[in-house]
């Protein structure tokens, strides 16, 4: 369960966002997880509101997006889906591929409340 | 502040002071609503630790190793072998992590070389800011292999770079030969892999290298595979030329600035 440690270095960069932006609370939080990266979105959903308990993002909804795991073939080029534990090409079967999507834990987007509209 | 390297990292991960504003219930927004773009790693701050670690590891010429695996395959017993059979040799040392007791650095000491003991209480990983921590307690100069033994767990440790220069994962004959299938994250990410406890091949009859080595190739792992025991021969031979051989390339690198 080292979700919570991933939860509490999201909400350290969502109070850095906030501060940066002078904001008054955070809305909503919207992440990027990929199955390779070995997390599970549910039990980060599940340890987010201890980590984000008295702080600015604490009323802040968490929105994890998932990316496909997806692989291109060193052999044949061909970039298809694969499953974590089966990382082959899914067009001819060679294990040789290279993993292009689904390995990333990513801070996307953060939705803030400031006080009034910024002077431009 | 760092006492012995003069970072700005502190002893203890701290955490960041709360925002000034107190959060407001959630409801309907009053004030203006603004959406940030970021895009950033999650453990950004983990990889910032862990590259400043690297460069620690870098200034002194030494080559770290990060050991994972599930608890009970035999890190410590292959640690303490290869300790043996390097002394006089490589000058050695290790960061136990554990949730608790110093069962394991004791093991290590006794073995006449210097051991940290992390006590990791729940965590379940050692992360980058622990190992810089143990850093400081450990005599750097002089050393040639340094390496950090993870909480026995084939799940999270996956997550977190340390700065190390290689990860090696064990599995050992007892644990099964689908354990890559079962926990691709954690063996797609290793540089080297070690089947342990191969003398126990002979009255496990179920556990078959060639399919361990198969499913590790399924799980996108195209590194070397070593099956050794610590009681010696050839596999173990083959273990202790790793090395010698990443040893002698990370001086050269070091030598080389990088």
């Amino acid at each position: 369960m080292h979700e919570l440690a991933i939860c509490q270095a999201l909400i350290e960069q969502v109070e850095r966002v906030a501060r940066d932006h002078d904001a008054q609370r955070v809305l909503s939080v919207v992440i990027s997880v990929g199955p390779l990266s070995g997390v599970e979105p549910k039990l980060l959903e599940h340890a987010y509101p201890l980590a984000a308990a008295g702080t600015v993002a604490e009323f802040a909804s968490l929105v994890v997006e998932t990316e496909p795991v997806r692989v291109r073939c060193r052999t044949c080029q061909a970039e298809t889906d694969a499953l974590p534990n089966r990382l082959v090409c899914a067009q001819c079967g060679d294990w040789q591929v290279d993993v292009t999507s689904g390995e990333q834990m990513l801070l996307k987007r953060v939705e803030i409340e400031t006080a009034e509209a910024p002077v431009h | 502040m760092c006492r012995d390297c003069g970072c700005s990292l502190g002893p203890t991960a701290t955490r960041a002071p709360l925002a000034a504003h107190h959060p407001a219930p959630a409801g309907r927004p009053a004030g203006h609503v603004e959406s940030i773009e970021v895009i950033t790693a999650i453990l950004d701050e983990n990889d910032r630790v862990a590259a400043h670690n690297r460069q620690h590891f870098d200034e002194h010429r030494l080559l770290a190793l990060n050991l994972m695996s599930s608890p009970g395959s035999g890190k410590t017993s292959l640690l303490e072998s290869t300790i043996k059979a390097l002394a006089g040799e490589l000058r050695i040392a290790v960061i136990e992590g554990d949730l608790a007791t110093e069962n394991d650095a004791d093991r290590i000491r006794s073995c006449g070389v210097p051991a940290v003991q992390i006590t990791t209480g729940n965590a379940c990983h050692l992360d980058a800011q622990m190992v810089h921590d143990a850093l400081h307690d450990l005599p750097l100069a002089g050393l040639d292999i340094l390496f950090v033994e993870n909480v026995g767990n084939l799940v999270c440790p996956a997550s977190f770079d340390l700065g190390v220069h290689r990860n090696i994962t064990l599995l050992s004959v007892p644990e099964g030969d689908d354990k890559p299938a079962k926990y691709p994250v954690m063996f797609r990410g290793a540089d080297l892999a070690l089947i342990t406890k191969t003398d126990l091949l002979a009255y496990i009859e179920e556990f078959k290298p060639e399919r361990a080595r198969a499913s590790l190739r399924q799980v996108g792992y195209a590194g070397q595979v070593i099956e050794l025991t610590k009681r010696g021969g050839e596999g173990f031979l083959a273990w202790l030329a790793w090395l010698r051989a990443e040893s002698a390339a990370q001086r050269q690198r070091a030598t080389n600035g990088g």
